[in-house]
C-alpha cells in the first residue's frame, strides 16, 4: 500500500540476509511518515548484480528517540529521521 | 622493474602493500578484475576521482548563502535542491537526490549515514574521515546530543534535534541558521562563513570577524 506524509507506520521486524538498507535499530519500531521521495531502485537485488526494478518507493520517517532508544539521555522532543523502503512498512494506524 | 635486482641474497622487508588496509588492497584487486574484464577502464575510475576531489563545500555554502540573502530561492532550495544548484550553475551531481533541511531556532537537524558514509559529495565534496568513523556513526544516532557537544555545539533544552539517517538514495544537506551580525555582509562574505561541518549539522556557521 502506499502511505502519506503523517501516516504512522511501524517497520517490519524481520530479519533479511544480504544486503538492505533498514538498520537494525529501527525494526520493529513505529514512527511517522514525514515525505514521500517517490521510487528508486531496490538495493537489495541491485547489490547482486540486478536492475532493482521493480522501483520501491521510499520515504522519510521520523520516530521519537526516546521509541527507539529506551535510555535515550537527550530532550523527548528529539527525533531521528530514515529513508525506508515501502515494503518494510506495515500501517500502524 | 627499476634497477634493484630481487636475486639477490642481502635481507630486506618483504616487498608487500605497506600500510595499505585490506579494503584498500581489496578495493584494488577488484578493479584491477573490472578492467580486465573490461567493465570499467583505468580512465573511468580516474575521471570520477578525478570528479569527486573537485568537489568543495564552497558549492554548498553559495547555495545556503543565496537562500539567506533571497526568501524566493530559500523555498526553491527546500522544495527542489537538485533544481536550485542547477539554477546557481552548481553540478549536484549524478543520481542521488538531495534534500535541504533548514535549522532554525527551534529545530536543528544534523546528518549521518549508520550503513556506510552516504553524503551530499556533488556539493560539499569527500566527506571528513570522522564521518565514516564507526564511532561518529553510531553515536549519531543515540547519543546525539553528546556527539554535537564534542563538536562544540549546545543546544538548548527547547531545541528540538532531528537526526537524518541517509539510509539510501537521498542525500542531506543541512542550511544552518544566519548568524546575528550579519545583517549587511554580502552574499559571498556571507558564503565564507558556512563550513562544511554546519552543512552536516555538526556546528554552527562561523561567526562574522568584529568590525575594526
Amino acid at each position: 500500500m502506499t502511505y502519506q506524509p503523517g501516516q504512522r507506520v511501524r517497520v517490519a521486524a524481520r530479519s533479511h540476509e544480504g544486503h538492505h538498507r533498514t538498520p537494525g535499530y529501527v525494526k520493529g519500531k513505529t514512527g511517522t511518515v514525514e515525505r514521500a521521495h517517490g521510487s528508486f531502485r531496490n538495493p537489495e537485488t541491485r547489490a547482486y548484480g540486478a536492475d532493482g526494478l521493480p522501483e520501491q518507493r521510499l520515504y522519510l520517517v521520523g520516530f521519537a528517540q526516546r521509541d527507539v532508544w529506551p535510555d535515550y539521555a537527550g530532550e523527548s522532543r528529539d527525533r531521528i529521521y530514515l529513508d525506508l523502503f515501502e515494503h518494510w512498512l506495515e500501517d500502524a494506524e | 622493474m627499476s634497477e634493484h635486482e630481487h636475486d639477490h641474497d642481502h635481507p630486506h622487508e618483504p616487498i608487500g602493500n605497506g600500510d595499505e588496509p585490506p579494503a584498500a588492497a581489496r578495493a584494488r584487486a577488484l578493479e584491477q578484475l573490472l578492467i580486465e574484464k573490461g567493465a570499467i577502464s583505468h580512465e573511468d575510475v580516474r575521471k570520477r576521482i578525478d570528479w569527486l576531489v573537485s568537489r568543495s563545500p564552497a558549492d554548498g555554502a553559495r547555495l545556503v548563502a543565496r537562500a539567506w540573502v533571497d526568501p524566493d530561492f530559500k523555498r526553491r532550495l527546500l522544495a527542489d535542491a537538485r533544481s536550485a544548484a542547477l539554477e546557481l550553475g552548481l553540478d549536484p551531481g549524478p543520481s542521488p537526490v538531495v534534500v535541504a533541511v533548514e535549522n532554525t531556532d527551534d529545530v536543528h537537524h544534523m546528518v549521518v549515514c549508520t550503513l556506510c558514509s552516504c553524503y551530499p559529495r556533488a556539493l560539499l565534496g569527500p566527506p571528513p574521515a570522522w564521518y565514516k568513523s564507526t564511532s561518529y556513526r553510531s553515536r549519531a544516532v543515540s547519543d546525539p546530543r553528546r556527539v554535537l557537544d564534542e563538536f562544540g555545539v549546545e543546544l538548548g533544552d527547547d531545541v528540538e534535534l532531528r537526526v537524518l539517517d541517509s539510509t539510501a538514495d537521498i542525500r542531506y544537506l543541512v542550511m544552518p541558521r544566519r548568524p546575528a551580525g550579519t545583517e549587511g555582509m554580502s552574499e559571498d562574505e556571507l558564503a565564507a562563513l558556512i563550513t562544511r561541518d554546519s552543512m552536516i549539522g555538526v556546528a554552527q556557521p562561523a561567526a562574522p570577524a568584529p568590525i575594526g
